[in-house]
């Protein structure tokens, strides 16, 4: 195959050093003015991406983000790390508060296919709703084979050869191409955007675009009840023996006594 | 690891943002870990400079037509910040080499001479100097008595000069006496040289890098303190929840918010072409009297433990100490801040 076309989709999620704090109405998790950044994993992505392209096994790569204006920061990032152009799919924030994975799916498969994609690639899950299924929705639209968790990527001849890091240990599978991957932690260690990169990416092209140009209805599927920080973990207690740790479970209903 | 959010009230351009970022992941991963080891064994960050280099920050305000980065003075105050709180030493080696060396040089080197002492000293794989000081006069410039003189088509140098930062490992020196009729002796340092008079703009450019290290020391002496502050029990609580601790807390952050504010105009300034004397002494004298100020307090609300070395508190303060000297001491600059401010109102 000659180079392949590979779009990354790149979520926008608040830093994942951020002390989380829950709004005072429990509707969700205060976003305003709190630092964001790419998801790391998505990054991840990126980065295999880019030395793709440098291996020259991919002859473009194409970031793609959905969500408000502020997500073309985390696409400017992904050009300035190498991607070659980038797809803003607009969607205003009143909207984007109830955005699930399927939704995303849809768009990056419809995107996949515009674009001639061979691979789609992004992050194994995201660190804010930690959901891990858009990749391996866009891989049942399309219907095409998905090695999700990568942590090595190889092309081979008739496609792409994948360890991915699962329960048990490592699976290495063979999947043709075209393919959606997700990356997970050990992969790769994503590049600095260095200050050159940085200015180039200024020139480098991004598409404005709507949900609608894809045919793609985002109306909310579910509604959020109520957000509400895990209990406060209660402090344990030192036991000086064996006998007081089973009279102790038993008390608590814990064992059979 | 500390996230600021940016409530200063001006909201930073997305470039700069974007560079602040590298420049702060950069020096979380690769300076701080160990820039207490390069401080303790005396060396010299070899690595990390031709790292920053790859990174385009030993080059920054170099258009990109001659092979540097491109950006504006703002951008590299912002670098110079958040390298210097990852590790001051290749902070001031980084300001070096952009504001006293390349910053000359561009001004007002020819083709030739771009070629020779620019274009190498791009990439961190070479860094330059500046040498102004000897041995018997650091404020008193003009009393320099370092000599050239032109004979058979060349200068020849005979002079001493101390105090030289990258003075060992530069490859190249600006050298500079005060008389434009460039009379200097033979000198002891064996370098490639060219001759540039000394000017103020130099200085001034100097000054706003040196502001921004301080600014990056006095960030990383507020972050210590603030760390241990959360974290340390005494009278039954954190002592955080003391006043006593509150107070420095609150004057260590508002004198740093000022001395950035200070700094970020006076690079602002620059870019616009503007004249930035005044503002550029006032941002090296308000950064670095901060960082001694914040480091002073860090050690005192750690106890014991910051005047140790196994927490950075006492190196911060050795490291905000010299701020207050090199690159004019503080002194020279309130004089410098004075005679302005006369000059504002007519006299």
């Amino acid at each position: 195959m000659s180079g392949l076309r590979v779009i990354v989709g790149c979520k926008r999620v608040i830093d994942y050093a951020v002390k989380i704090r829950v709004k005072p109405d429990k509707t969700g998790v205060i976003t305003d003015g709190v630092k964001h950044s790419m998801n790391p994993f998505d990054e991840i992505a990126v980065e295999e991406a880019v030395r793709m392209k440098e291996k020259k096994l991919a002859s473009e790569v194409i970031a793609v983000s959905c969500g408000p204006t502020q997500c073309q920061e985390t696409l400017r990032t992904a050009m300035a790390m190498g991607a070659d152009k980038s797809i803003h799919v607009e969607v205003d924030a009143a909207t984007y508060e109830n955005l699930q994975p399927l939704h995303v799916a849809k768009i990056l498969a419809k995107v996949a296919q515009e674009e001639k994609a061979d691979i789609v690639f992004t992050g194994k899950q995201a660190i804010d709703d930690d959901c891990n299924q858009t990749g391996q929705m866009v891989a049942a639209i399309l219907d095409w084979p998905q090695a999700t968790f990568a942590s090595k990527v190889e092309k081979v001849d008739g496609g792409l050869t994948v360890t991915r890091e699962i329960d048990g240990g490592l699976e290495t599978i063979k999947v043709k191409v075209p393919a959606v991957l997700t990356a997970d932690l050990r992969l790769n260690e994503p590049r600095y955007a260095t200050l050159p990169n940085i200015m180039k990416a200024k020139k480098k092209p991004m598409a404005k675009k709507k949900p609608a140009d894809y045919g793609v209805d985002v109306g909310p599927r579910q509604s959020v009840l109520k957000v509400e920080d895990p209990p406060v973990r209660q402090a344990g207690s030192k036991l000086d023996s064996v006998e007081s740790l089973v009279a102790k479970l038993k008390d608590a209903g814990l064992v059979p006594s | 690891q500390h996230v600021r959010s940016l409530s200063s009230l001006v909201d930073l351009p997305e470039t700069h943002e974007m560079l602040r970022k590298t420049c702060r992941d950069f020096a979380d991963n690769e300076l701080i870990p160990i820039a207490a080891k390069l401080d303790k064994e005396h060396l010299y960050p070899k690595e990390q400079v031709k790292k920053m280099g790859e990174l385009g920050l030993m080059a920054m305000d170099v258009p990109e037509s001659e092979g540097g980065t491109g950006l504006d003075y703002l951008a590299y105050a912002i670098g110079m910040e958040e390298i210097s709180r990852g590790c001051a030493s290749c902070g001031v080696i980084m300001s070096v080499n952009n504001s006293l060396y390349l910053g000359p040089l561009m001004k007002n080197g020819n083709a030739a001479q771009k070629e020779k002492f620019v274009k190498p000293f791009l990439d961190g794989s070479q860094v330059g100097c500046f040498a102004l000081s000897e041995p018997g006069n650091g404020s008193d410039a003009g009393a320099a008595s370092t000599v050239a003189q032109l004979g058979s088509g060349k200068y020849t140098l005979n002079g001493t000069k101390a105090w030289i930062t990258n003075g060992y490992e530069a490859a190249a020196t600006v050298v500079s006496g005060d008389k434009p009729d460039l009379s200097f002796l033979h000198c002891t340092l064996v370098y490639w040289m060219i001759l540039v008079p000394v000017f103020q703009q130099t200085l001034d450019a100097g000054r706003i890098g040196i502001a921004a290290q301080g600014l990056g020391i006095a960030q990383a002496a507020l972050d210590c303190a603030v760390d241990y502050a959360l974290k340390r029990n005494s009278f039954g609580m954190p002592i955080a929840k003391m006043q006593s601790v509150q107070m420095k807390i609150a004057d260590m952050e508002t004198r740093l918010e000022s001395a950035r504010l200070l700094t970020w105009k006076a690079a602002m300034f620059k870019d616009a072409g503007k004249n930035f004397t005044k503002e550029a002494a006032m941002a090296k004298l308000a950064a670095s009297e901060t960082a001694t100020y914040n480091a002073h307090n860090a050690i005192q609300i750690l106890g014991g433990m910051g005047y140790v070395t196994d927490m950075p508190a006492e190196r911060h303060y050795r490291d905000a100490r010299i701020t207050e000297i090199y690159e004019g001491t503080s002194d020279i600059q309130r004089i410098v801040i004075a005679t302005n401010v006369f000059k504002e109102y007519g006299a």
